[in-house]
């Protein structure tokens, strides 16, 4: 049963072969059981998640199920869900219970879903490796010696251990598609805009997007089709008419034009990336595709340009944390200014501070038009890259990320070369693009490969249908680790 | 540019974050390097083009002036490190 997919679940569900009830206490057995290794979640209410079963029991009974009704979804803890402690993997909301729900989580609570628990992960969302989370790092479920990825770690490691049906993540550089690439499942950021960041813990507001983590890109259509719509309390949520994403899964991929960019296959890439990912063009071939030599020259410059945005809006974005209103205040100090640095410097982790001093930097006195205003600048021009790039193609594949999943602790110590692993990610951000990864075969050492679809604009149907066609012809997504 | 020892300290004194001398020490090699990092900006020609401050051109939304907000204070003093009488307790800043 934990290895169906959403509509099989639904399915099972509403023909009351299982109960929401016990597939809910199903999942939070396998958690109790392979959490302690994984330590993919921070936060379990098991007596919470379970009164929503019952609801939605209920609600199956009375005839009123939606897709998603009674099925266990793990939220990335960077959600506000109320009545949950909601820390963003810091120790500066350890103690932090939201009094509100997020967008998205109201979404998934109007569809009926359960609430499972809440999904570790970097602190405020800053890593690639999940080794920044104040409360640990998370183990990879293919081999717990490597990284799950990050930023949504917690999550791609629950996806990929069958310790939930499914799980949303957030997605400011690479945050879902990296780990989804890592741990050998589907995610899928989508355009800018369509789900709303209200009650989403901010971290480069121009760039933070959620999205739906899964076993499948079937599955993910379903539970966009949840989280996406208008929220007028973020406003910069689109005001755009529901669609549904799942309409074209079963088109076939006849003319179907892959734009392959030179600067993804270049220097950098791990040979066994390589192989996998041209393996999966060669798959698409033969489902019909053609494959179009594209360029997007300004690839490299993604990673200057994306450090110095990122935590410019990061250093204003965390000036909220300041012991007052919520959250960690620390035990000693002298006057306000000395409460405001003693709480800041002991309630935010490394990696946090030196974001928050870089974006601080880059943003001050003298300094500002060299660095701020020369990366949104630049920034322009990755994003005309990718316009002219959807003159001649309509979906761009690569790898996600340059290697498979690195060893705990390998790249710790220098943030540059953490840094760097999100070189083919960044960009796609930097244009509120759509992008998604989904498994496509295994490197070295059995470690999963992601192969990376990038889409235009508001194209996530057609993104999931080329995904769902290669998953129908292909069974790398229904891999999963030894348990 | 390179960043001195004092730069750091400034920095970490406007984002309102205590350092220690030998953390301040730890961060000034790291950000060097993350600086470095980010100097392959200057070298590109960026004259005549437009900022993108944003992913969507879209127009900032107004609505009508009414409100929309109903009083939750306890609620969200409920999780405030120090609160009496409603207030929220910080240490005195006016003598």
């Amino acid at each position: 049963m934990h290895n169906s997919s959403l509509q099989q679940l639904s399915a099972a569900l509403r023909s009351k072969k299982i109960s929401s009830v016990e597939l809910t206490q199903l999942y939070l057995d396998r958690i109790a059981a392979l959490n302690p290794q994984l330590n993919a979640y921070i936060t379990l209410n098991p007596e919470t998640s379970l009164a929503q079963a019952r609801e939605a029991d209920a609600r199956i009974a009375t005839g009123n199920a939606e897709a998603l009704t009674g099925i266990p979804i793990a939220q990335k803890d960077i959600f506000c869900a109320q009545g949950w402690r909601t820390t963003c993997g810091s120790k500066m909301l350890h103690n932090f219970v939201s009094p509100y729900d997020a967008h998205v989580i109201s979404q998934f609570n109007n569809a009926g879903a359960i609430n499972l628990g809440k999904t570790n992960m970097d602190e405020f969302a800053m890593g690639s490796s999940n080794e920044t989370s104040h409360y640990g790092a998370v183990k990879n479920p293919w081999d717990t010696a490597r990284v799950p990825g990050g930023s949504s770690g917690g999550t791609a490691a629950a996806v990929a251990a069958r310790l939930c049906a499914a799980a949303t993540g957030t997605d400011t550089g690479g945050s879902i598609r990296q780990p989804a690439a890592l741990c050998g499942i589907s995610g899928l950021k989508p355009t800018y805009g369509v789900c709303s960041r209200y009650g989403m813990i901010a971290f480069a507001s121009s760039l933070d997007q959620a999205g739906p983590m899964g076993r499948c890109a079937e599955d993910l259509a379903l539970l966009l089709n949840t989280m996406a719509g208008f929220d007028e309390r973020d406003s910069t949520s689109l005001q755009r008419d529901k669609e549904d994403y799942a309409r074209d899964l079963a088109k076939p991929l006849n003319g179907l034009r892959i734009g392959l960019p030179k600067e993804f296959f270049a220097e950098g890439l791990s040979s066994d990336v390589a192989q996998a990912v041209e393996a999966a063009i060669a798959e698409y071939k033969k489902l019909g595709a053609t494959v179009v030599d594209i360029s997007l020259p300004n690839t490299r410059l993604s990673i200057p340009v994306y450090y110095v945005l990122a935590p410019a809006e990061a250093s204003s974005n965390l000036s909220r944390f300041d012991g007052v209103r919520y959250g960690y205040r620390a035990p000693d100090y002298g006057d306000l200014a000395d409460m405001y640095e003693q709480t800041r410097a002991q309630g935010f982790g490394e990696e946090v501070k030196r974001r928050i001093m870089i974006g601080t930097y880059v943003l001050s006195h003298g300094y500002y038009d060299a660095y701020y205003l020369q990366a949104q600048k630049i920034r322009r021009l990755i994003a005309q890259d990718f316009t002219e790039a959807f003159k001649q193609c309509d979906v761009i594949m690569g790898p996600t990320s340059p290697s498979t999943a690195f060893k705990l602790g390998e790249k710790g110590d220098d943030p540059v070369q953490m840094y760097l692993s999100d070189i083919y990610t960044i960009a796609v951000n930097l244009a509120g693009l759509p992008g998604m990864s989904i498994p496509c075969g295994f490197g070295d050492n059995n470690m999963p490969v992601g192969l990376q679809i990038i889409g235009n604009y508001f194209d996530e149907a057609r993104m999931l249908n080329a995904a769902h066609q290669y998953q129908l012809a292909t069974d790398w997504h229904s891999r999963a680790p030894q348990a | 540019m390179s960043l001195s020892i004092d730069d750091v300290k400034k920095v970490a004194r406007l984002a309102r974050l205590a350092v220690s001398e030998q953390e301040a020490q730890a961060a000034h090699a790291q950000l060097t390097s993350i600086f470095d990092l980010i100097a392959e900006m200057q070298a590109v020609d960026t004259a005549g083009i437009e900022p993108m401050s944003h992913a969507q051109d879209v127009i900032q939304r107004l609505r009508e002036d009414k409100v929309t907000e109903h009083n939750q204070r306890e609620l969200f003093q409920s999780i405030a490190p120090q609160v009496e009488a409603g207030l929220y307790l910080v240490p005195q800043v006016i003598e």
